[in-house]
């Protein structure tokens, strides 16, 4: 039996060929597509790191948008009135506090079985949404305009101007590559297989001697540190933070992500990011009710497209020459 | 804070608190019972309340909107059950999650087609209309106190329809064994079905008859969603007693954080939650 994630192992080619033309995009020299594309890329950074809890742990959060959300503040209160905030500084600590906050949330959600940890992460979520909603210190439901983009200075050097989109979609996709990099290490590490058997069989794991607490909760801290990163990447792209970044429909839609592109391979949830900011722009273009037709089309896959879009290749070729249906 | 304003506060939390556990008992019934994770459930609530105020508005009284509307919602629940629910028993929490995201989406949408999106308030009805007078210049709504005391009759009625009917004991059945339930003849599904269609009528009439007291507004429902899931965490997911016990806390802090706390009012509630957690995590009770 394949184990998730190894399929995608066999298409080097095709990540390849697709890192390669987003690299080479921006010599179209179109500013919105351009724009479009880095918050894509962002939310492609979001979808994977929520794919190492969904598809490799198996562990359903629907509350991953506050570490989203709040590697995104991090950056809007570090940023002073009248100057910009180093890069250098403030982006460790906004992946530090977003690994930090959902270790803090792990330790209570993760020993608990899977519908507790859906409902549990999401009431977590909503707590901090509060927090940045209703108090003083988050400046509440108007949220941060920022005056300025980090200065990542090196000496007299300006290594990135952010002011310059090109240079922010450029470090998105390095982000996306190192991300999606690391992530593919680690899962055919030891670590990597834990997780993978843990969502398999916890049971077993945990006869054979794993602390598969300490697995998980290790999981959990991880993908909040790199949505803490992708969220800090977007506040970085529109210097602008509100709470609705932390807001449930955030964790819905990235889930949505995982699932369009099918999860356990980050690759997929990548795709599934482009394929749901695809979806968005075509709904919205067609029709003001576009929430309608999304909801619609998310009941009507889960109804008759199990496994998602990822699984209508297999469909597909099942249906041409035979074989076993997913 | 003199001792009339405290019994006030107190008076609400408990009112609220009574609200949350007509919608978070349905949601933890249908989990118990048939293990589904319905997050559609708060939109039920929503349902209800723009149920109420239409139907308040067109026939003049808010008990007939009551009485059409628990109908309809049944209908709906019916309706769900069979088209969308009855085929995600054999499935996984995440295309539960995933569906039940969707259909909050259409919901949500069908409502800004078909009322609008504007926030509306709906009249107490006049017999219920005065307040009792607790000291010089400080009353209590007679409304609220009828709201609680319709939610104790709903729920002492819960009490009797689980414990002391047939009915009741094909769904105690049925949460502790449903292969079991199923090869003995009884009809499961039907059992299933009713289960819902109750889920849902409990929450939208929830909804109406808070509509007075909370006004009716776009999100309403996804407010009262996750608050009831906070419910049936902290309560012990599929437990009736649970739900109401936990219900009562959260109303009430929830209530009194708002007056002491404005500022963490939003928080507070979570917290309690995971101390909750931290102390039993597989909630307050485990059987229904």
């Amino acid at each position: 039996m394949a184990l998730p994630g190894e399929p995608a192992t066999r298409r080097p080619w095709a990540i390849l060929a697709a890192g390669l033309a987003l690299a080479l995009f921006p010599l179209l020299d179109s500013p919105f597509y351009l724009e479009l594309i880095t918050k894509v890329m962002i939310l492609a950074i979001f979808a994977m790191s929520l794919d190492l809890l969904v598809g490799i742990t198996g562990l359903v959060s629907l509350g991953h948008a506050a570490y989203f959300g709040i590697g995104a503040y991090v950056l809007a209160l570090r940023t002073p009135r009248y100057d910009p905030a180093s890069f250098w500084t403030t982006l460790p600590l906004a992946v530090g506090l977003s690994a930090l906050a959902a270790f803090l949330v792990g330790i209570f959600v993760v020993r608990v079985k899977s519908t507790y940890f859906i409902m549990a992460t999401l009431a977590f979520a909503q707590m901090f949404y509060f927090l940045f909603h209703d108090t003083e210190f988050g400046r509440g439901s108007d949220g941060i305009t920022m005056n300025f983009k980090p200065a990542a200075a090196i000496g007299d050097l300006q290594v990135f101007d952010f002011g310059n989109p090109r240079t922010t979609y450029f470090v998105a996709l390095g982000a996306l590559a190192l991300v999606l990099g690391f992530l593919r290490f680690l899962l055919g590490s030891p670590f990597g297989r834990a997780l993978r058997g843990i969502k398999a069989n916890e049971q077993r794991m945990r006869s054979l001697g794993f602390r598969t607490y300490h697995y998980k909760l290790a999981s959990f801290t991880l993908a909040g540190a790199l949505a803490g990163l992708a969220g800090y990447l977007s506040a970085l792209q529109y210097g602008y933070v509100n709470p609705e970044l932390l807001s449930w429909h955030q964790s819905g839609n990235v889930l949505l992500m995982v699932i369009l592109g099918g999860p356990g391979t980050f690759t997929g949830a990548a795709l599934g990011a482009f394929g749901f900011a695809l979806l968005q722009e075509v709904f919205q273009a067609a029709t003001l009710r576009w929430q309608l037709l999304l909801g619609a089309t998310i009941v009507l896959l889960v109804l008759f497209v199990p496994g998602g879009l990822a699984s209508l290749r297999a469909r597909f070729r099942a249906a041409l020459v035979g074989g076993p249906r997913p | 804070m003199d001792l009339a304003s405290l019994l006030i506060q107190l008076l609400n939390g408990v009112q609220y608190g009574l609200l949350l556990f007509l919608v978070a008992s349905g949601l933890t019934l249908v989990f118990g019972i048939m293990g589904i994770i319905n997050l559609a459930h708060g939109s039920f609530y929503m349902v209800g309340a723009y149920m109420a105020f239409v139907f308040a508005s067109a026939t003049g009284s808010l008990l007939a909107g009551v009485v059409l509307g628990i109908g309809l919602s049944v209908a709906l629940g019916m309706l769900l059950e069979w088209t969308l629910f009855a085929r995600l028993y054999q499935r996984d929490h995440l295309d539960q999650v995933l569906l039940t995201y969707g259909l909050i989406l259409v919901l949500e949408e069908l409502r800004s087609i078909l009322v609008d999106n504007d926030v509306h308030g709906v009249p107490v009805p006049p017999m219920l209309a005065g307040s009792i007078p607790l000291t010089a210049n400080l009353s209590y709504p007679v409304y609220r106190l009828f709201l609680s005391g319709v939610c104790l009759v709903i729920g002492g009625l819960m009490y009797l329809l689980i414990q002391r009917t047939r009915l009741g004991m094909m769904i105690r059945a049925g949460a502790s064994n449903r292969e079991m339930v199923q090869s003995l003849g009884l009809n499961i599904k039907l059992v299933y079905r009713l289960v819902f269609a109750l889920g849902v009528a409990l929450a939208a009439f929830a909804g109406m008859i808070a509509a007075p007291v909370s006004s009716v507004y776009p999100g309403m429902g996804t407010h009262v969603l996750i608050i009831c899931l906070v419910v049936v965490v902290m309560g012990g997911i599929g437990s009736v007693r649970g739900a109401l016990l936990a219900a009562l806390l959260i109303g009430i802090v929830d209530t009194f954080g708002r007056v002491f706390l404005p500022q963490a009012a939003g928080v507070v509630v979570y917290l309690v939650m995971a101390a909750v957690l931290l102390w039993r995590p597989e909630g307050l009770f485990r059987s229904i």
